[in-house]
């Protein structure tokens, strides 16, 4: 069998595969946990299969063994994990598997075969966690069958495209997961409300910096204007709606007001239950 | 375990980013329609930290399901997780919430049994919509250990509460979260960012708040009407108990007097009937669901506040935008 080394941005045939990040942030989790002496761990993944592109949602790890000539899946263990998984989604099937480090073996041929039994065109993920080539290439192929018909058969790994897919929450999950690589000890506590408000503004403030830097150079000449840009920039500056002036007051007020007679009747609310109490437990 | 000490024995919550992901991800796929989705949270104790690193989802209560066994899907699932050296310890359970209404009675009896059982265990409550608006919205919450008292006595009277000085402030107490990645995540939090561009929805800087501030105040309404509606069952209760009152004494002093009046007859007096089985007191209105009810009107206000309160600076924002402008 052979597997194909490629750069990242060969254009592929077949289904595009959509990757959530809890998927691997699962598998970086599942290769920490790992057992003393293996080299890498599998595991099953569960998605949606669509026409053209193949979602992934979750994963979970299957204990297997391997050493030089012979490997040892615990199918029954998947068999019930998937089971289990299917009470709480009953909508993601087995779309593949999954294994960290940078090559493909031997011992992925037969695992893959298994995992045929299991999906119809079973995606195979890699993900380097070992990080040998100081990224952790995150690959995704489909096995094709190839050599002289009737002769020696083999097996081929063609790599399809990786998109990554949030859902909006999952964006700002994302987000806040970020913020705690800066931190020391890699800790980061949840911020209040007016705080996330800052910080928000704190981050247009540094993409309008950004802008700025970049527009000054190319009025001083340091850098070619691009048309595009330039563009975008147009629409920037007209997103801010052009009101006159009474009319943004006015609105501005009436909002105000909405919100400050809220605020009012929230706190009067609290006192009365504050007030409630007291008096009923005399 | 550590052992139980007077003071709250968890100071502070340590979860994994895979925690957070696997909730949101759990209520985006199954919890539209405002049904509360729930699960297991797994983890350690360490000193006085409560560590999450895992959790599973439960699934969805249905009718047709009627033989599904919760608990043995919990122990399989436990199990399972064990083999692939997950920690395989329950330290609590996380719900998602429609508005921050979860202040309810199963809510209290569910983490009464977990705490009961294990000391340190607490509720992560997810928002999804606050989250949706642009900011991670999760809270741990724990029973007070006066909370903890009174459920263990199933004493829910007006006096037991009154006993225990029990105000609706001091139901739960709220546990401070930090989010902890190890390094690999955060290599793969890198390589991410590398490969997808600048999150281009702000949603924390929108300025429309009606429909939201809208649907608060709605909720906050429906609370207030139950509450009022408790208040004047308690006031018919304590009208009831004082009529009750008089009642008793005007039949006493008739007994009285008429046995006066036989003495003076000189017959024998009519015996002393037993008051008190004449005139059953009525029941007093059981008080856990009005500090319950008080409890909730609490935590929407406060949600509303600071609601409130972000607009208002971002209304702020956009009128300095808008000087600026002009």
């Amino acid at each position: 069998c052979l597997y194909l080394s490629h750069a990242d941005k060969m254009s592929v045939y077949g289904p595009v595969v959509k990757i959530h990040p809890v998927v691997l942030a699962s598998i970086g989790d599942s290769y920490e946990r790992r057992n003393e002496g293996a080299s890498r761990v599998i595991g099953t993944l569960l998605g949606t299969i669509d026409k053209h592109s193949v979602e992934v949602t979750n994963c979970f790890s299957v204990p297997h063994n391997e050493s030089e000539d012979e490997v040892a899946v615990d199918m029954e263990f998947a068999k019930n994990m998937y089971d289990l998984h299917k009470r709480v989604s009953p909508s993601e099937v087995i779309v593949g598997w999954y294994a960290t480090g940078f090559e493909i073996t031997e011992h992925s041929v037969l695992i893959h075969e298994y995992y045929s039994r299991e999906a119809t065109n079973p995606i195979h993920l890699t993900m380097d966690t070992a990080l040998q080539s100081g990224k952790m290439n995150i690959r995704a192929y489909v096995s094709a069958q190839m050599g002289v018909p009737g002769k020696t058969v083999g097996v081929m790994f063609t790599p399809l495209s990786v998109k990554y897919k949030y859902y909006d929450t999952e964006r700002i999950g994302v987000d806040l997961l970020q913020r705690t690589r800066d931190a020391p000890n890699t800790t980061n506590g949840l911020t209040s409300d007016l705080c996330q408000v800052g910080g928000a503004a704190g981050r247009v403030q540094d993409m309008l910096a950004t802008v700025l830097t970049y527009i000054e150079d190319v009025l001083s000449g340091k850098q070619m204007a691009d048309n595009s840009v330039g563009r975008y920039l147009m629409d920037l500056v007209n997103k801010v709606p052009k009101i006159t002036a009474e009319d943004f007051e006015t609105m501005l007020n009436s909002n105000i007001n909405d919100l400050l007679m809220v605020t009012y009747l929230s706190n009067l609310t609290q006192a009365q239950i504050a007030l409630n109490e007291k008096i009923v437990v005399l | 375990m550590a052992t139980p000490t007077l003071d709250s024995p968890v100071k502070q919550i340590q979860i994994e980013g895979l925690v957070v992901l696997k909730m949101i991800k759990h209520y985006q796929e199954e919890g539209q329609g405002s049904e509360v989705v729930q699960g297991v949270l797994l983890g350690l104790v360490v000193e006085d930290r409560l560590e999450i690193t895992n959790c599973f989802p439960f699934p969805q209560h249905t009718e047709d399901d009627a033989d599904f066994d919760e608990v043995q899907y919990q122990m399989e699932m436990m199990r399972s997780l064990r083999h692939v050296n997950i920690d395989h310890l329950h330290v609590g359970w996380y719900q998602s919430t429609y508005y921050g209404s979860f202040v309810s009675r199963a809510l209290l009896d569910s983490q009464f049994s977990y705490q009961h059982a294990i000391e340190e265990s607490v509720v992560l409550i997810y928002d999804p919509i606050k989250t949706a608006q642009g900011s991670l919205s999760l809270k741990a919450y724990r029973l007070t250990p006066k909370l903890m008292e009174i459920c263990k006595e199933k004493d829910f009277s007006a006096e037991g509460l009154k006993k225990a000085m029990i105000g609706f402030e001091h139901m739960f107490e709220e546990v401070p979260i930090v989010i902890k990645n190890s390094h690999l995540i955060n290599v793969l939090m890198w390589e991410l960012e590398e490969k997808c561009t600048v999150a281009d929805k702000h949603e924390l800087l929108n300025l429309s708040s009606s429909n939201h501030l809208e649907k608060s105040l709605q909720l906050l309404m429906d609370r207030v009407d139950d509450m009022s509606q408790d208040i004047v069952k308690y006031n018919t209760y304590s009208r009831n108990l004082s009529k009750q009152q008089q009642q008793k004494h005007q039949y006493i002093q008739r007994r009285q007097q008429e046995n006066a009046q036989r003495q003076t007859r000189g017959e024998t007096p009519l015996p002393e009937e037993d008051v008190s089985k004449m005139f059953k007191p009525p029941q007093p209105p059981p008080r856990m669901d009005t500090l319950l009810i008080a409890g909730q009107i609490n935590n929407y206000c406060q949600n509303v506040k600071e609601f409130t309160s972000q607009n208002l600076g971002k209304l702020f924002m956009a009128e300095a935008l808008q000087g600026h402008n002009s």
